[in-house]
């Protein structure tokens, strides 16, 4: 029943932002639903992290480890871009980009998006999976076209229909996976409920499970932003919101993610791990060349967030296919640390195109110098972004790596490594052309308003005293990992 | 309703689904080609209907009739408003012309007949053995998607993507549970509803009607 409520509290805030007129207090409402949405998802997690699943409806909606620990991470990046909406929505109105009908709207969406991610997450069943995904796009297009400028339009055009094609694959795959649970025979009660589809996995016929699982990927990686199925994300990422982007980069890529962690498990159940390998490793080596040689030449700061959203997905494309327990930990604490980071940096990115009037790297000079604390957040999520330690995405870096060697994946692991060298290099260099420098004559230091550095400090925090302590975080990944892993 | 007729009410309706896909292809006026479009949501409601009287199935006879009413009719009205901007409008350049698309499909047919291999010898049913048809629907939408660049024929390969995918559904399982068609169904219309807003805001703010006027956006 707790994870009905979980769903019911942001829907309701969503329903209160739309009849009332936009003020800031909604914006602090629905970022109250948001922390209660994280305190769910840890009290979630501590209830089914050494127990059974919990299950409500006759299992459409479904909390194991996995979910819960989900729940956690759409709560804690949520609770950060909403907050930041309140902020960003002020700006809009006041500078009169925006009315406040515009931004009831805004709201409506943003709490409509976080809902449907919210029961992808927790739905048991394949088909609400699915269809929670399906409408996470259809919401989002409003929102990447929110600023209605012909970029923005354009690029919510392209989000709807790549990204129709994909989940209209993915249908297909689901469909076909009905299809081979229909077939099992000895009257097997037959539904498309996760749990019923893993206790048959292994008498699945495996030719059609070739093909489900090939649509799947196909369909439900156009929603994780795996190339070649990945063009809609830069233009995507850098034309919404800031906030949006934020929600968007941090966690509903990997809630597409999620899914496929889901049915991988049923098809390593019918076909065994090699095919399942295969194509993980294909999607994630291949993201992670386009994003090296695109981050190359970036001239633009938010696309060049979005290529990094790329890299960090095949990165977890290539531990889930190493698959063993710790490469499934692994990858979770991955998908935890890349949001935390991958927010921060687009909402200190939304900050710097609101005080410096551009997207262009090359118009941005001595953020440190003359933006101290704006500057100084960019600069740790950077850090945290590309890897090095203290940042929990150190740790998760280094384990899926150890798990590719161990299951006889060297060879992906060290390509995997001279790519990220050459996205580190790339990235470093337009970083400290926006970071470092002298401040011209007679200009002072600004400060930014603590609404903003606080906040993404404390998420800087957070991300860095994961990679420090694993304590509150171990158990829970263990058994989330062994959801997916036999 | 016997078994001869049966399949051969079936064999029509498909038939006319695949026949639509490629009608759409032959024609340029894009008011033609959506009308190729909502005769192929009426046949892809009938090959659900048939499928529920032959199974005495009540559910997928009002899916089916859902399927009519919603492929059928609402869609295609919905698309034809997007061409209210220019009402005689035509595919007046596709990447590659008519008799090559038709070609192009023919292919994509044999190689749906390919791919389908294992489902084909896993549902040995009447029914099972036309799911090729349905996957070929759906390649020919994605290759219109590529080859047309009005925004009207980027729905329309869209909507015959979907229309295929929703004709594996029938034959190979007789319809996927209820709720989920439903969410499929649902979705479809919505996503008609949000491009059909986008395409008047980008007509009517931007003037633009082709995609290749939408290239503002690259590395």
């Amino acid at each position: 029943m707790l994870a009905f409520v979980l769903l019911l509290v942001p829907a309701l805030t969503g329903c209160v932002a739309a009849a009332v007129e936009w003020r800031r207090w909604v914006g602090w409402l629905c970022t109250a639903s948001l922390g209660f949405v994280l305190v769910t998802g840890v009290v979630l997690a501590t209830h089914v992290v050494h127990r059974a699943a919990l299950s409500a409806f006759s299992g459409v909606l479904r909390v194991d480890a996995l979910s819960a620990f989900m729940v956690i991470v759409i709560g804690a990046i949520g609770l950060l871009a909403v907050c930041q909406s309140v902020r960003y929505l002020d700006h809009e109105i006041s500078s009169g980009h925006s009315s406040a009908r515009r931004a009831t709207l805004y709201a409506v969406l943003v709490q409509g998006f976080i809902t449907a991610m919210l029961l992808a997450v927790v739905a048991g069943n394949v088909g609400v999976m699915w269809v929670a995904v399906e409408a996470t796009t259809i919401i989002t297009t409003f929102l990447v076209g929110y600023r209605r400028t012909r970029g923005a339009l354009e690029a919510s055009w392209k989000y709807i229909i790549i990204c129709s094609v994909g989940i209209a694959l993915a249908f297909l795959g689901t469909v076909l996976v009905y299809l081979a649970a229909l077939h099992v025979g000895h009257g097997a009660h037959v539904s498309l409920q996760w749990t019923s589809l893993m206790s048959v996995s292994h008498r699945l016929d495996p030719g059609v499970m070739r093909l489900a699982l090939a649509l799947l990927v196909l369909g439900y990686g156009t929603k994780v932003g795996l190339a070649p199925m990945h063009s809609w994300l830069p233009d995507a990422h850098s034309q919404a919101p800031a906030p949006v982007s934020a929600l968007m980069s941090g966690v509903l890529l990997t809630v597409a993610f999620y899914v496929l962690l889901r049915f991988k498990a049923i098809a390593d159940g019918a076909v065994g791990v090699g095919f399942s390998r295969m194509l993980f490793v294909t999607a994630g080596l291949l993201s992670l060349v386009v994003a090296a040689s695109l981050l190359l030449s970036q001239r633009d700061y938010k696309r060049m967030l979005a290529y990094h959203s790329v890299e960090h997905m095949g990165l977890i494309s290539l531990g889930a296919a190493a698959g063993t327990p710790l490469a499934i930990a692994a990858v979770l604490l991955h998908v935890l640390g890349h949001g935390l980071a991958k927010a921060v940096l687009f909402l200190a990115s939304g900050e710097i195109l609101l005080v410096e009037g551009t997207t262009e790297i090359d118009q941005v000079r001595a953020l440190l110098a003359r933006r101290p604390a704006l500057g100084g957040v960019f600069a740790f999520g950077l850090v945290a972004l590309l890897g090095l330690p203290p940042f929990s995405l150190f740790i998760s870096e280094l384990n899926m790596l150890r798990a590719e060697v161990h299951v006889g994946l060297g060879w992906v692991a060290a390509l995997s490594l001279v790519l990220m060298a050459v996205i580190f290099g790339s990235v470093m260099s337009h970083g400290r052309h926006m970071l470092f420098g002298a401040r011209s004559d007679g200009e002072s230091v600004s400060h930014s308003p603590s609404i903003v550095t606080v906040p993404l400090i404390g998420a800087l925090a957070a991300c860095g005293a994961l990679g420090v302590i694993a304590w509150p975080l171990d158990s829970l990944l263990r058994a989330a990992a062994m959801v997916v892993v036999k | 309703m016997n078994g001869a007729t049966y399949s051969s009410f079936l064999e029509i309706a498909t038939g006319l689904v695949i026949l639509c896909a490629f009608v759409t292809l032959w024609r340029r006026s894009l008011l033609a080609i959506v009308r190729a479009l909502a005769v192929q949501g009426m046949a892809l409601g009938v090959v659900a209907l048939v499928l529920g009287f032959h199974r005495h199935d009540d559910v997928l006879v009002i899916v089916g009739c859902l399927v009519v009413a919603a492929k059928g009719f609402v869609i295609p009205t919905l698309v034809t408003r997007v061409l209210a901007n220019e009402p005689a409008s035509r595919e007046t350049s596709p990447l590659v012309n008519v008799p090559a698309s038709l070609v192009g499909a023919g292919a994509l047919t044999f190689l749906a007949y390919g791919a389908t291999r294992p489902v084909v010898t896993l549902v040995s049913t009447s029914a099972g053995r036309l799911v090729p048809l349905g996957i070929a629907t759906m390649l020919i939408g994605f290759f219109s998607m590529v080859v047309r660049r009005k925004a009207a024929s980027q729905i329309v390969g869209l909507l015959l993507v979907d229309n295929g995918i929703a004709l594996v559904a029938f034959l190979a399982t007789a319809g996927v549970p209820l709720l989920v068609e439903l969410g499929a169904s649902l979705d479809v219309l919505l996503v008609v509803v949000v491009l059909r807003v986008l395409a008047v805001q980008l007509w009517s703010k931007f003037a633009v009607l082709d995609l290749d006027q939408l290239q503002g956006l690259h590395d």
